[in-house]
């Protein structure tokens, strides 16, 4: 890992009050990254999600986040102010959702929506850029889709304007919150080649959140294994098959295999004592 | 004066199949226009048959001999059988015969031609107050959701649904007309203003600009203002309202997280992103609330004297011109099914998923 | 077995409270009752729907107890007496024929509270029973029965009531009559929009195969599910009723004279409003408080049944 880590997260926990009393969503969190690909992986509801969104300072309310340190690229953003931190997202920190039909704005064409992140251009200048980036996710009419509206566009289409415009800025820091499990499975595999292509080795870091081992393991250096608000395993993506959680063991086991035997299909176990055991480490 | 929920531009069936998509859409939305409007005709000419009042007695006088009071039966057509006269009367009405007043003795039409401009003038600066307060507040409580921003605009809201508008008219009239004398009194203009412009459009404001009768359009101002404000909160009590729960739903969208991660304002985010979203549903919320205004305004006018439509319907009302009443339930009626197909048609406009 | 039963559906003697808030009840009653209690712990925690309440309730027993409360008759004139000023023997003042506004104020509720009442046994069962149908049935029992509603909907409501105490002459039960001819028509888009939901859910599905007849699953499911949200609209709309029902006493066309309503009690301060004007503001200030009651009661119902709508 490079000297300074580009991201430093530690004892992060995101809460929620309600009705009936607190509920954490995430309990403890640490790990730090530099430029390098990252996956968590975990059920919903573990607290990967959340996580992304902490990082972001996207937690909705009235969800309260805590950390014993949270650094960016050597800022504190625990005491960084809501200024700050805006002018962190977008430009060094972006995020890419999971559902296009929903995480575009209807009623605004993906043109104007890409255009939007770049700030401080001119009009024409930020539609140039906008077209540009279009055609770096392999958009095949640029023109048209800078026009379109999201529901004119299809859910690989639509998911390439999002990627186009969370990537126009060049960010450092890029959190993919399952970026391809709401696509059709053929289009999937063209979204992540582009993701793969313009995130590159060591140009930026990326976090990438699913529940898709096998994604995760191919596309990621590093894997981070969350249940229930914790990081209960950490380990190479290389070294995923050996791990030694019997939770990642047992998500590992649930994976459907095409030549496996076609019996009963295992279930998790879930021990409550793994709440808050503490998490292992792979291979070292 | 209670407001119907909007109806919200659901699709209308279409009209044949096999015809292009907006023209099919277009026959279908002017098909169940006509349909409305007939139903509407109904219900006034079944109004008009249960009143007590026996139209022959009343052209001819109580004291005629049976022939010809059979006469002004046949002559009025009232010898046929229902669906007859139901037929009879929707030709009338749409070569736009309402009758003749008995107490103006015009045309019924004519005189809704001559007192409309006067309600649309109240009722367009209202629903400008409307508007240019309540959608600002509604956005502002959503964004201040739950605290106490929020609670102030409620309670605000609330209190302008509850009060009756023909009291509050009053008790300002009370307070700022006679008391404090900072608004003109009951009635469109001083009396020594009057005649002094033209009506061209009906609408003083306008009317005394095109003249260049600066001094009565600040009168005309005048008198505007408090009947206005009266309206006017009323209307923004409900579109502040619509507005807030709109705002709520948009705002917890997952567009709004992907705005807020692209790094933009929060004022971006709020007025552009959440706001651009309700507006969709906010137009029809504001059209119907225009054409509620047009007819809230019956009360708000017999407080100011105003001399609009609904003045004339309660004046007629209170004189048992029953032609009268109906040709302005009709006309309004016919406004408030405009004024939804105008919602409607908006509504694809604005909405690019609906085009 | 017993102990396990007792600990689930919660004994009646561990206390009210934990048999109302047992996880499992143990009959029908406890559940139903439950859920009341679990709703009025919610509501109970919003100040002004609890407001709304007391105001509601207040008019309620202000208008059973008005003939003890008044302390003078609402009717009987005293021309010597005229347009006094609040305080003295007339907390409120007297009006033109020198009745003491506060008396006729307080049996005014009871004028308000049978409006009210009448209106919504009136509306509400017709806008259930239309909507309901209409939803439920579909086809062209649907498109007719939505057809008129759209009709009634077209039309705006005091203009359609003002028309319909024009046709039947002017009185309190042709004004109800009137208001509840117009005030339906909300209730039944309402009412089907949550028929159709329900229509295809499993229940619905299984009545029907244990060979339930279309009347009994509309009176037994479908009525009762639609209902809540129904009664959160009525209580909202009563509001609207109450201001109708002022706006045609206000015109004369409501309670004849010498009814003590209170719209017509505003039209009849009109005159001194310019020297006495507290004739006029006290009964539109009790229209005010009514109408804000119901409107208060109303939302704090609808976070609480209806939490979708909030």
């Amino acid at each position: 890992m490079s000297a300074q880590a580009l991201l430093a997260v530690e004892d992060l926990r995101v809460s929620f009050a309600t009705a009936t009393g607190v509920v954490e969503a995430v309990r403890g969190v640490s790990f730090t990254m530099g430029r390098e690909r990252l996956g968590i992986v975990g059920e919903s509801g573990s607290g990967k999600s959340m996580t992304g969104r902490a990082i972001l300072g996207l937690v909705p309310p009235p969800g309260r986040v805590d950390a014993r340190r949270l650094e960016f690229d050597g800022i504190d953003l625990t005491a960084a102010g809501s200024k700050r931190r805006r002018a962190l997202r977008g430009r060094r920190i972006a995020m890419i959702l999971q559902d296009p039909n929903y995480s575009l704005n209807p009623v605004i064409t993906a043109g104007r929506q890409i255009a939007e992140a770049y700030r401080g251009l001119s009009r024409a200048a930020a539609r140039e850029r906008a077209l540009g980036m279009l055609e770096a996710v392999r958009v095949p009419d640029p023109e048209r889709v800078l026009r379109a509206y999201p529901h004119e566009l299809s859910g690989g289409m639509a998911q390439r304007v999002m990627i186009a415009m969370m990537l126009a800025p060049g960010p450092d820091l890029l959190i993919a919150d399952e970026p391809t499990s709401a696509l059709d499975v053929s289009v999937r595999v063209q979204v992540l080649a582009i993701l793969d292509d313009l995130v590159g080795r060591g140009r930026m870091g990326l976090i990438l959140i699913s529940h898709d081992l096998g994604l995760v393991a191919s596309f990621c250096d590093r894997v981070l294994v969350m249940y229930d608000g914790r990081i209960v395993e950490s380990c190479r993506a290389s070294e995923l098959e050996s791990a030694r959680h019997p939770y990642t063991r047992g998500l590992l086991a649930a994976r459907p295999r095409i030549d496996g035997p076609g019996g009963e299909l295992p279930v998790l176990d879930r021990d409550p004592a793994w709440r808050d055991a503490p998490g292992v480490c792979g291979a070292p | 004066m209670a407001y119907f929920p909007p109806s919200g531009a659901a699709p209308r069936p279409g009209f044949l199949p096999g015809l292009p998509g907006w023209l099919n859409t277009a026959l279908g939305l002017l098909a169940s226009v006509a349909l409305t409007f007939l139903g509407l005709l109904l219900v006034t000419f079944l109004i008009g048959r249960v009143v007590p009042i026996d139209p022959v007695l009343a052209a001819v006088g109580d004291r005629a001999p049976a022939e010809v009071y059979e006469q002004m039966r046949i002559a009025l057509g009232l010898h046929l059988p229902l669906h007859e006269q139901f037929l009879a009367y929707v030709g009338k009405v749409l070569e736009g015969d309402f009758g003749r007043s008995v107490l103006t003795a015009n045309p019924v039409l004519e005189d809704i031609r001559r007192v409309f401009p006067a309600t649309l003038e109240l009722a367009t600066l209202s629903i400008l107050l409307g508007v240019l307060i309540g959608v600002p507040m509604g956005v502002v409580a959503a964004v201040r959701h739950g605290r106490w921003p929020d609670h102030v605009i409620r309670v605000l809201g609330l209190v302008g649904y509850s009060v009756p508008v023909f009291w509050l008219g009053l008790m300002g009239l009370l307070l700022f007309y006679a008391n404090l004398g900072w608004v003109a009194g009951p009635g469109r203009l001083d009396i020594y203003y009057e005649g002094l412009v033209e009506p061209v459009t009906g609408l003083i404001l306008v009317d005394s600009l095109v003249a260049g009768e600066p001094e009565v359009f600040w009168n005309a101002l005048g008198h505007l203002v408090l009947p206005a404000s009266v309206l006017g909160y009323f209307s923004l009590a409900y579109i502040s309202r619509m507005t807030r729960s709109l705002m709520l739903e948009q705002l917890s969208q997952e567009y709004i997280v992907t705005a807020r991660a692209k790094g933009l304002s929060e004022a971006r985010v709020v007025w552009r992103h959440a706001l651009g979203n309700a507006m969709v549903p906010l137009v029809t919320v504001i059209a119907l609330s225009y054409g509620s205004l047009l007819e809230g305004s019956v009360l708000t006018e017999i407080v100011f004297a105003w001399p609009g439509l609904g003045y004339y319907i309660t004046n007629s009302l209170l004189n048992a011109d029953m032609n009268a009443v109906l040709g302005g339930t009709i006309v309004v009626g016919a406004v408030f099914i405009g004024l939804n197909l105008l919602s409607d048609l908006l509504y694809r406009v604005l909405d690019p998923r609906a085009r | 077995m017993k102990a396990l039963d007792d600990r689930s559906a919660g004994s009646f003697s561990a206390g009210p409270r934990a048999w109302l808030m047992a996880e499992a009840a143990g009959s029908r009653r406890q559940a139903r009752l439950g859920r009341w209690y679990a709703a009025w712990l919610v509501f109970r925690r919003n100040p002004l729907a609890v407001t709304g309440l007391a105001i509601v309730c207040g008019l309620i027993v202000v208008a059973l107890v008005a003939p003890w409360l008044a302390g003078h008759s609402p009717i009987e004139q005293n021309l010597q007496a005229r347009l006094l000023p609040p305080g003295g023997g007339h907390w409120l003042g007297t009006d033109a024929l020198g009745r003491d506004i506060f008396a006729r104020l307080v049996h005014g509720a009871r004028i308000t509270l049978l409006i009210v009442a009448l209106v919504a046994a009136i509306a509400a069962p017709v806008g259930l029973i239309m909507g309901c149908s209409a939803g439920y049935f579909g086809g062209w029992v649907d498109a007719v029965l939505m057809r008129i509603t759209d009709v009634f909907l077209a039309f705006p409501r005091l203009i359609l009531a003002l028309a319909f105490v024009a046709a039947l002459g002017p009185g309190i039960e042709n004004a109800i009559l009137a208001i509840a001819i117009t005030a339906w028509p909300p209730y039944a888009r309402i009412a089907r929009a949550e028929t159709i939901t329900i229509r295809t859910s499993g229940f619905i599905q299984a009545a029907r195969l244990q060979g339930a007849s279309a009347s009994r699953i509309l009176v037994g499911h479908v009525v009762p599910l639609t209902s809540s949200s129904v009664i959160v609209r009525v209580t909202l709309d009563m509001a609207g009723v109450i201001l109708t029902a002022a706006g045609l006493g206000f015109l004369g066309l409501g309670a004849q004279p010498p009814v003590a309503e209170w719209g017509a009690m505003i039209a009849a301060g009109r005159q001194f409003m310019l020297d006495q004007w507290w004739v006029a503001a006290a009964p539109g200030l009790a229209i005010l408080v009514v109408s804000l009651g119901f409107n208060l009661l109303g939302d704090g119902l609808r976070d609480v049944l209806d939490p979708k709508h909030g």
